[in-house]
């Protein structure tokens, strides 16, 4: 399979043609602009080692999400950032590269902060090892990590070792009838508690949030934050609809927005429909609003905003980056890949 | 260990010009030249490196830092950032032609924001000082290395510090939010935010743990936790290390997260109730350290699942902190282990090899075997939860061959740790110390992506020249080659 994928580079470097890296095309929808030939991860595939008592799994960037998450289901532990899989045929190499994290990132970490190693193509065809299988590693710049949400602009990332977790004991979901302001107050006071709060989800006046750990610490959780318990298969339906935008919320027409500002910033004015996530620290907007209207917005809160699904996608869809950072991202693109043959587009559009 | 960098010297004249552009908008007191004041500067927490600065510079406002920069940048002179100098890999080594850029004054905890969970501070706040300004809040900040009460939250970033409670709280790099700081030429960068992500490529994840060769950091946010309302801590006693490797498994086999699992062999158990009187186990091969917090419910609950486990895995004693205080006395001792050691050897040395905690067993007697081959003891503590192992060789820096022989042993741990799918350095970085062995976990191309990636921040290479990363003309020299898995030497290793 790499001889394959080395030639492909090869021949694209040569000829000055860019390579669409693509594994299931669940996340084509993200991102800027789809160029070049597709050249498929899927074949690269396959759990390389799993060892459940070092809470660390190895896999192929082609592996199936899907296949990776039963295989740590079974032996009761999990990817503790939830990625989305928008699909049935989401891919680890594309959950990595897309850097998207689920319900359970406020509280466990993003795909980035369980990305322990990682195993590079870079545009001369040279295969690249960052990081390692453990948990502790400063030898040498964390590249690995930098690769989480790098939208394969990199190179074409071959493996990934990521830390796992125990799944949870137990968990419970209640619902609170709560205003927007109410729900973004109690999600900031409970955070400074020590609560075993692990999702939070408010939309149209009523706030679930999700405890996970052991029986008795949700228990005792669950006395102090009040509301109505909802049963384990609802809940269970409900997560899945906010992680993988199943929930009727995202099947609105208007283009969707992803706005990631700090916890703590107040109500959001904006015309649309929002649900909240994280705490406060992820609003969805459902709008039909100006880019510019979104971003300011967006920025005068301490965050940025990306146009996640749908909209007029042309003037790019991530948030603009300072000059200084533009120059860096420049530099470090050129030492990965210098005859741009990567994703062109995908994640700045231009480069 | 690496041998030293050659010292470059500098010229009195060049010297005098460097100190002058300085003092052209720095204040008497914030540039030092003259022998008597530099002196102090000389080393960080790893002492056997030594190299007197051409010039210290002690900046006190992020301009002067920007304005040092661009003025070093122009004048092509190196500059070596600095905290407070603990560093144990040598990455504050001086420079002998350039600058050594002192953070020390930047103390101040500028914000900090209970309801937000977070605080800005200056990169000079001591690692332990932040939890005490947020205690009131009922917060803490979670990385608590053990040189807290002095580490700077600065050099945390540059070396992505860890600590007892990381396997649950994470390492430096899940806890900060946000750095601020100068580019080499002066550019101001603002990496991450108060939000959870930022746009574009995460270069908040690659300056941290950069050894303060990317960028000079001035402002630092970093999160903060609830504290837990409950903590206690069972002590295991194993009659075998390999058993008490076992049970660290067992552990988190079970599903449990510890907030903190430590492993001490009988060496060093034997030095640290000596100086402390911890209660440990002197009869015990290795003592476990399994500690959990939450609400006590929870902590009640965990600590009898763990007691199990241990029991099961074949303990043989264990006990359970009764109150608070028995809780810090048994912690006392893990946490004094290096002051212990210093108690009974004229000098020690501290690796700091990670490996996957299953190869323990095979790492701990291949270190046995060290210590007959080069005559040296070599007490262990370990980071069980996270496999963080810090051997301590026992020797006298007076005596030349003690220092040889100590120099070989490390070298042929840490080259251990590679081999059995480890790394070099968990938390303490490369430095100048362990350069050499970069030689040995990197191929060639790796090796050459880490320089395109300094080049990327800093094209003239001026910021902390010569450390973390070797060139290939330095591998080539110390002979010591990376092998790729499959290829050579450990055929079918699994490993990056």
């Amino acid at each position: 399979m790499l001889t394959e994928f080395r030639e492909r580079i090869r021949d694209a470097a040569a000829r000055k043609v860019p390579l669409r890296l693509r594994g299931g095309g669940s996340k084509d929808f993200y991102g800027g602009a789809l160029a070049g030939e597709i050249l498929d991860t899927r074949s690269h595939a396959g759990i390389v080692s799993y060892e459940p008592t070092e809470l660390v799994v190895t896999a192929r960037c082609g592996t199936p999400l899907a296949q990776l998450e039963a295989a740590l289901a079974e032996r009761g532990q999990m990817l503790a950032f939830e990625p989305p899989h928008f699909g049935a045929g989401a891919t680890l190499g594309g959950c990595v590269a897309a850097g998207l994290s689920g319900p359970r990132r406020a509280a466990a970490g993003a795909v980035r902060d369980f990305v322990l190693g990682a195993r590079l193509l870079d545009a001369g065809a040279r295969e690249l090892a960052f990081g390692g299988q453990v948990m502790k590693n400063v030898a040498g710049y964390d590249v690995s990590r930098l690769l989480a949400g790098s939208l394969g602009v990199l190179g074409v990332i071959l493996e990934v070792s990521l830390k796992v977790l125990p799944c949870p004991a137990a968990e419970r979901t209640l619902r609170l009838e709560l205003s927007e302001d109410t729900a973004l107050d109690a999600l900031n006071r409970w955070g400074g508690e020590p609560l075993p709060i692990s999702a939070s989800a408010w939309q149209g006046g009523t706030l679930a949030v999700r405890l996970s750990g052991a029986p008795s610490a949700l228990l005792a959780a669950a006395r102090r934050i009040g509301g109505e318990p909802l049963e384990a298969p609802q809940a269970e339906r409900f997560w899945t609809g906010v992680r993988e935008h199943a929930d009727p919320f995202f099947a609105a027409a208007a283009p969707l927005w992803r706005l990631s500002v700090p916890s703590h910033a107040p109500r959001i004015e904006l015309p649309g429909e929002q649900l909240i996530e994280w705490g406060g620290a992820l609003r969805w907007l459902r709008t039909a609003a100006d880019a510019a209207i979104v971003r300011s917005a967006a920025a005068q809160a301490g965050g940025h905003a990306t146009l996640f699904r749908g909209g007029e996608r042309g003037a790019g869809v991530f948030a603009p980056l300072a000059p200084a950072l533009l120059r860096l991202h420049r530099s470090l693109k050129a030492a990965f890949d210098p005859a741009g043959i990567f994703n062109p587009g995908r994640l700045h559009p231009e480069f | 260990m690496g041998e030293a960098l050659p010292p470059v010297r500098a010229d009195a004249a060049r010297q005098a010009e460097v100190a002058r552009a300085l003092r052209a908008f720095l204040p008497a007191r914030s540039v030092l030249w003259q022998e008597e004041d530099t002196r102090p500067y000389e080393c960080d927490g790893l002492t056997a490196y030594r190299n007197l600065p051409m010039v210290v510079a002690l900046p006190e406002t992020g301009e002067q830092v920007q304005r040092i920069l661009r003025t070093c940048h122009t004048l092509g002179a190196p500059v070596v950032p600095r905290g407070a100098g603990t560093g144990l890999s040598g990455g504050a080594l001086p420079p002998g032609n350039g600058v050594l850029l002192s953070m020390a004054k930047f103390m101040r905890v500028l914000r900090v924001d209970p309801r937000a969970r977070l605080a800005v501070v200056q990169p000079g706040v001591r690692n332990a000082a932040i939890s005490d300004v947020v205690a009131p809040f009922g917060l803490y900040y979670a990385p608590d290395p053990s040189s807290q009460i002095a580490c700077t939250i600065g050099g945390n970033v540059a070396e992505n510090s860890g600590g007892v409670h990381c396997l649950k709280y994470g390492l430096t790099v899940h806890n900060v939010l946000r750095v601020r700081g100068y580019a080499m030429d002066g550019e101001e960068l603002d990496l991450g935010s108060e939000a959870l992500d930022a746009p574009g490529l995460d270069l908040l994840a690659l300056m941290v743990g950069s050894e303060g060769m990317l960028a000079v950091a001035t402002e630092i946010t970093v999160k903060l936790l609830p504290k837990p309302l409950a903590a206690r801590v069972v002590m295991a006693s194993f009659d075998d290390v390999e058993k008490a490797g076992n049970a660290v498994a067992a552990v988190i086999g079970a599903g449990i997260i510890p907030a903190g699992l430590e492993m001490m062999d009988k060496p060093a158990t034997r030095a640290v109730e000596e100086f402390v009187g911890a209660g440990y186990d002197l009869e015990a091969a290795a003592i476990l350290l399994c500690e959990s917090d939450g609400i006590p419910e929870e902590v009640e609950e965990e600590i009898a699942r763990v007691k199990a486990v241990l029991e099961r895995a074949g303990a043989t004693r264990l006990t359970v902190s009764r109150d608070e205080s028995e809780r810090l006395k048994f912690w006392s001792g893990r946490k004094a282990a290096f002051p212990a050691v210093g108690r009974i050897s004229p000098d020690y040395y501290c690796m700091d090899g990670t490996i996957p905690r299953k190869r323990l067993g095979e790492v701990l007697n291949f270190i046995g075997a060290m210590e007959k081959k080069y005559a040296l003891r070599c007490p262990n503590v370990f980071h069980a939860g996270d496999g963080n192992l810090h051997p301590l060789i026992l020797f006298d820096a007076n005596d030349a061959d003690q220092l040889r022989r100590t120099e070989e042993f490390a070298a042929e741990v840490l080259e251990k740790c590679v081999e059995v799918g480890g790394t070099i350095t968990g938390e303490h970085g490369v430095g100048v110390e362990k350069i050499n062995q970069m030689c040995a976990q990197f191929s060639d191309d790796e090796l050459a992506a880490f320089h395109a990636v300094k080049h990327a921040f800093d094209p003239r290479g001026l910021l902390n020249p010569g450390k973390a990363v070797p060139t290939l003309a330095r591998c080539t020299e110390f002979g010591r080659r990376h092998v790729r898995a499959g290829a050579a030497a450990h055929a079918g290793l699994p490993r990056f």
